[in-house]
């Protein structure tokens, strides 16, 4: 019963929308070069399945990849940032100012610093479109812990290392994995979009542009969805790890 | 028998934009061996300051601390403390929280030699059959209860506590004074306890302490001569013996607070 609910719902909401799509599609008379209809997908996902395969995986390992080097950089400056009042303070705005920029126009910029290097540029622009998140929350989190919290363990003599280690850093983990949720589908964002404007690209995202080119619309569609799928599968992974090392924060319900 | 605390001539001020906010001012504050020692005085004046100087947390701008005749200069490991909120870590268990100071203090202890005696303690406290249970599954009595668990697991000289009672209803915290009573019996420690609650102050302490408004000087010592013989019980407190100490001090605060003892109002 509790299964049929957590996964029954989902796959219900989600068949809603396709069919509500379906027949936004069907009662408009859109022809496929306005606007593909689910019933259109299948068809390219069998003609194109090994390029969808590949594609996929470059998206996936890359985003993962930017994903990794934002947690340890994020979690660093805002590790930085939570110890140091002036680091924060100086670090603020700076921080802010950067994530404000549309990171689209840093692609030809990425793309002429490092001409050719096509897998790092695009690991590159996942890691600085999500570490933003990931250093407030750790930032925040460790420059609210309570003064209690590190005198139970400073009276005893104990080292910054091991309040940290002990104390503050378990109990950042909550907000820490907050943050990783919003930073995950950041990471995708920033994979995507380098995938997308620079030319000779790979992954998703140049498969998405050759749909484009070849006003292939259903193919389009295909690789939207699949990315959605993608995002979803990362979202839960991280969901899943936040399960195991932050789950003491859930309370139980009721 | 000599005294393991001494506090002497402490004066201490803390910097602010406005310059510098004296909160300490010639303290004198005397402890002997396993005896425990109330402090109360008027709101904001610097009674929590007191604690961590005794902790070893801050240093004075003037005067001494000495803890077992030695200058207090640094955190050392014979202190325990319990505050107000019960600092309880949500990612661990009750034992894992109540063996947490035994980790820094005596990494070398066995694994089994540490469960056995967070064990021992919760069991003092009544939260045996509790130890693997989450704090937030717990009342906030019981997380006090733990709390005090911990501040004591690793034998301190020292049981430093600031209004640990505090946020409890009335009928936990005279639960918990009698709980405190029992540790007692069984644990040897020097105690201070920081407090609002005079009752409290009378019904544990062996000398309360007032002190003054900001800056805080000792303003006043009674030595608490409890009604009854043997473990002090909580009826002792509606005697007249104990009428008159409650007196003296609530007239001492008035003085703290600067306004003029007058017959006490109710």
């Amino acid at each position: 019963m509790d299964l049929l609910r957590k996964i029954g719902v989902p796959v219900a909401a989600i068949l809603i929308f396709l069919g509500f799509w379906e027949f936004l599609v069907w009662v408009n008379g859109w022809p496929n070069y306005v606007m593909a209809s689910p019933s259109d997908l299948p068809e390219a996902y069998i003609r194109f399945w090994n390029l969808f395969l590949t594609g996929s995986w470059q998206t996936l390992w890359r985003t993962v990849a930017g994903l990794g080097i934002a947690v340890v950089a994020g979690t660093l400056i805002g590790m930085v940032m939570g110890f140091s009042r002036i680091a924060r303070d100086g670090l603020y705005p700076l921080l802010v100012g950067f994530n404000a920029v549309p990171k689209a126009t840093l692609v030809p910029v990425l793309a002429l610093l490092f001409i050719g290097q096509h897998n790092f540029n695009t690991v590159l622009m996942a890691f600085l479109i999500s570490f933003f998140p990931i250093a407030v929350s750790v930032g925040i989190g460790l420059s609210t812990l309570e003064p209690e919290y590190r005198d139970i363990l400073r009276s005893l003599g104990a080292s910054r290392f091991t309040i940290f280690r002990k104390i503050a850093l378990p109990k950042t983990l909550p907000e820490f994995f907050g943050a990783l949720k919003v930073s995950v589908t950041l990471a995708f964002i920033g994979t995507n979009l380098v995938e997308i404007i620079s030319p000779h690209g790979k992954g998703l995202g140049a498969l998405f542009l050759s749909g484009q080119t070849n006003s292939n619309y259903p193919l389009m569609f295909a690789v939207l969805i699949a990315l959605a799928v993608l995002g979803i599968l990362l979202y839960y992974a991280v969901v899943a790890l936040e399960r195991i090392f932050a789950g003491w924060a859930e309370r139980p319900q009721g | 028998m000599a005294n393991l605390i001494e506090i002497k001539g402490v004066t201490h001020a803390y910097k602010t934009p406005n310059g510098p906010l004296p909160v300490l001012d010639g303290l004198e504050i005397a402890v002997p061996e396993g005896e425990f020692a109330a402090v109360v005085g008027p709101s904001g004046c610097g009674k929590s300051t007191l604690t961590r100087l005794i902790a070893g947390l801050m240093k004075p701008d003037r005067g001494e601390v000495w803890l077992h005749g030695k200058l207090v200069k640094s955190p050392r490991k014979t202190v325990g403390m319990a505050f107000q909120n019960p600092v309880m870590l949500e990612w661990r268990t009750i034992l894992q929280n109540v063996i947490l100071p035994l980790e820094i203090v005596a990494p070398s202890m066995p694994r089994k030699d540490r469960i056995a005696r967070a064990e021992e303690l919760l069991a003092l406290v009544g939260l045996s059959g509790f130890e693997d249970k989450r704090p937030s599954e717990l009342s906030g009595g019981m997380r006090q209860r733990a709390s005090l668990c911990r501040a004591i697991v690793h034998k301190p000289d020292v049981l430093i506590m600031d209004e640990p009672f505090g946020a409890l209803d009335a009928f936990t915290r005279e639960d918990l004074w009698q709980t405190m009573h029992e540790l007692r019996a069984k644990e040897p420690f020097t105690a201070v306890l920081i407090t609002h609650d005079l009752r409290e102050s009378v019904y544990l302490g062996d000398q309360v302490f007032v002190l003054s408004g900001r800056p805080a000087t000792t303003q006043y010592v009674l030595d608490v001569t409890y009604p009854g013989d043997g473990m002090r019980r909580l009826e002792g407190l509606y005697t007249p013996e104990a009428a008159a100490m409650l007196a003296t001090l609530r007239e001492q605060i008035q003085i703290a607070q600067g306004r003029h003892p007058g017959p006490a109002v109710h």
